[in-house]
């Protein structure tokens, strides 16, 4: 019985790994379609935003009661991990509670520990859904918000309701752990010295009438329960937009380090105003480069960091709920460019995995899944760069997406072509003489 | 240009014929130039240059836009075009500082034009008239005619989170002696105005509400009298959300150097 466990458990853990190891290559080789951007200078500034932001938090805490909420889920699940590395062991060399008898005092006293710790998620998750469900927080509601109906707004669900499972099994295996360790049947009698758990203590009069086999039964239910539950999340994470809990980490590193109102200088065509205003002269050894594209039409013009952003994103609306565009009423959410572009490189990978890797289905971000009237409702006010958790620059794509659309395709609204021709012609974005400019000097000494 | 009061606009090309070059060159902007409204604040900046005797001087008629608005709206060519023939007259003249009232031609100016081969040290009009107060050069003590009035600043976007300017507009306002009061949104907050991002060059896309009113109603909601703005572009879409909420009678819209202008009867 015991070796047909430890069979099966190293089967899920390799089954678990292979579905990992095959999504996070597909993901790596999506962000890779990206142009490449040189995100690697100033190290010590980059690991000191990734310490701050990432893992200290920091711009949750601008709205602190969500913010310490969040944090208790974000400790509870980095520390309650660690006792997932005893039963991974457990799980394969048919041992139980493997650390216990080597760690002594300390063994209750970090069980304890991850227990406080799970109840502390498990409450969270309770408040997460009330939040999202009940008292309607509005940047989740797909009512106001179209990219959050369906799939997000499920998947949101589901990671909550997910980890309140996970975080039950866990203090119900404890508990009929700990009813079996009393009554000392079997091998569970061999640990009787550990004593009782702080929280699942409370759970333990449930069980006060159960046969022993049937709380093995239960023992043995919820320790699977728990870690294969561990094992779908793990996999399931690469499909949500839970991968932030990964993603945050490089996403923070990578940070743009520039002023957030500096554009991105682009280079191709500095060297053609320079040539069409004779400050340079051509090479006429250099063979003509071929021209690029200049701006985005689909994901593969924006660069990486804008497609790790993508996959970074969790979806909580910071950014769309601060957009200026978005709270009058306009079409553009920069929580939506972002889930978009994500959408974009998951189709992208489907289209490899069912047609080969050469695959092309005719469709671009600009056009299928973004339109003209969300980009252009953007006002640059970078609210949303400034209010992301995790360093996601929305911006960025929305700019680059727009010099498509002037560039390339030449279409602009109406008035910003009169604004080109102002700005061209009469060296104002106004219809003005360039030769009237200094005419306000005369009203300087009425 | 010499009348009694005797307040002095030169030019860099006057200064170059006399072989002298300005402490500070004062970029006007488009809007400064050419927009009625935002005239008056480059005419009470220019009087609080001459007045605190700093050497300074414009472009004039050799200045042209940044190329922001181009940019912003996706059009990199017309940007770089003006940006480089920009660069070609500043250091033609040999500029090193620079101070202009519009946030847009302060980031772009500060944080685009070195990309492109100029260099300068950029300053927003609120660092300086900041620095001026600090100084001493320029005393408010008293306040006057701002002393206890209710003022909110609008934040501009280019000058706050673009540049993280948040204080020195800040401090020029309780320098007046003004009851500072704070908009709901404000500092890394503060809801744009809707005219950046060459917004204000077009009409808005579909929506409930222009950006403009729901700023102004929220800069309404704390009772200020004056709405203290360091943009032009900010200066007309709060001026026309007051005119839609039929409040013009009532509240005012200043930049920051008319009220430093004001407060010292220049």
């Amino acid at each position: 019985m015991a070796i047909l466990q430890q069979i099966l458990f190293v089967a899920a853990l390799a089954t678990a790994a292979w579905f990992l190891i095959r999504r996070a290559g597909l993901i790596r080789r999506a962000i890779q379609l990206g142009q490449p951007e040189n995100r690697t200078d100033r190290p010590n500034e980059r690991f000191s935003i990734m310490l701050r932001v990432a893992f200290g938090q920091k711009k949750m805490m601008t709205n602190l009661t969500v913010g310490l909420l969040h944090f208790v889920i974000y400790v509870g699940f980095i520390i309650v991990n660690i006792e997932v590395l005893e039963i991974v062991l457990d799980g394969i060399l048919g041992t139980h509670r493997l650390f216990a008898p080597y760690t002594g005092a300390l063994y209750p006293f970090l069980i304890n520990t991850f227990e406080i710790l799970a109840l502390g998620v498990w409450i969270v998750c309770v408040v997460f859904l009330i939040r999202r469900f009940v008292t309607k927080v509005p940047r989740f509601q797909p009512e106001r918000h179209r990219e959050m109906a369906r799939w997000p707004r499920t998947d949101a669900a589901l990671i909550l309701i997910l980890e309140i499972l996970l975080m039950t099994a866990f203090l119900t295996w404890n508990a009929s752990d700990s009813v079996l360790r009393e009554r000392e049947v079997g091998h569970y009698g061999e640990l009787s010295t550990v004593g009782t758990f702080v929280v699942s203590q409370f759970l333990m009069p449930l069980f006060a009438n159960w046969s022993d086999a049937a709380l093995v039964a239960c023992e043995r239910f919820t320790w699977w329960f728990h870690i294969l539950g561990i094992l779908f999340f793990a996999v399931y994470l690469t499909y949500s937009k839970h991968l932030h809990i990964v993603l945050a980490f490089p996403n923070t590193y990578f940070s743009d380090l520039k002023p957030k109102g500096e554009m991105k200088n682009m280079a191709d065509i500095t060297k053609e105003v320079q040539l069409a205003l004779g400050i340079a002269q051509a090479d006429p050894n250099e063979t003509p480069a071929e021209p690029g594209r200049f701006g985005a039409r689909d994901v593969r013009d924006l660069t990486w960091k804008n497609l790790m952003d993508a996959y970074s994103c969790t979806e909580c609306g910071r950014c769309t709920a601060a957009c200026p565009a978005n709270i009058t009423g306009k079409k553009l959410s920069p929580r939506k460019i972002m889930m978009d572009t994500r959408d974009r490189l998951e189709d992208i990978q489907r289209g490899w995995q069912q047609n080969g890797p050469e695959h092309d289905d005719g469709k671009t971000l600009l056009g299928d899944y973004i339109t003209a009237e969300e980009i252009n409702a953007c006002t640059t006010c970078q609210a949303c760069v400034q209010e992301c958790p995790v360093n996601i620059n929305p911006l960025d794509i929305i700019l680059q997406l727009r010099r498509y659309k002037i560039m390339e395709e030449a279409q602009a609204p109406a008035s910003w072509n009169a604004m080109f021709s102002n700005v061209e012609n009469n060296m104002a974005p106004w219809k003005f003489s360039p030769g009237d400019r200094f005419n306000w000097a005369d009203q300087v000494n009425p | 240009m010499n009348t009694e009061t005797n307040y002095q606009v030169p030019t860099m090309a006057d200064l170059a014929a006399k072989g002298e070059t300005p402490d500070v060159l004062f970029w006007v902007g488009c809007a400064g130039s050419f927009d009625d409204r935002y005239k008056k604040v480059t005419i009470a900046f220019v009087k609080i240059l001459n007045h605190v005797g700093i050497k300074f001087a414009v472009l004039g008629t050799e200045e042209t836009c940044t190329g922001d608005p181009a940019r912003r709206a996706g059009n990199e060519f017309l940007f770089q075009m003006q940006a480089v023939a920009n660069i070609q007259v500043l250091d033609g003249y040999g500029i090193k500082k620079i101070v202009t009232a519009c946030p847009h031609c302060f980031n772009t100016l500060k944080n685009e034009y070195p990309e492109l081969g100029g260099t300068y040290e950029v300053i927003h009009h609120s660092q300086f008239l900041q620095q001026l107060i600090n100084e001493g050069k320029v005393t408010l003590k008293g306040g006057g005619a701002f002393k206890g009035r209710r003022i909110t600043y609008h934040d501009s976007c280019y000058l706050g989170r673009a540049n993280k300017v948040y204080e020195a507009p800040r401090e020029v306002l309780q320098a007046l002696d003004a009851d500072l009061v704070e908009m709901k949104r404000s500092r890394t907050k503060g809801l744009c105005c809707g005219a950046g991002g060459a917004q204000y060059f077009k009409e808005p896309e579909p929506g409930r509400k222009d950006i403009n009113v729901e700023r102004t109603e929220e800069a309404l909601s704390t009772g200020a009298d004056t709405i203290a703005v360091a943009c032009p572009f900010c200066m007309t879409m709060m001026t026309d959300g007051i005119k839609n909420k039929d409040r013009e009678d009532s509240v005012k819209v200043y930049d920051l150097a008319e009220l430093v202008a004001q407060a010292q009867s220049l």
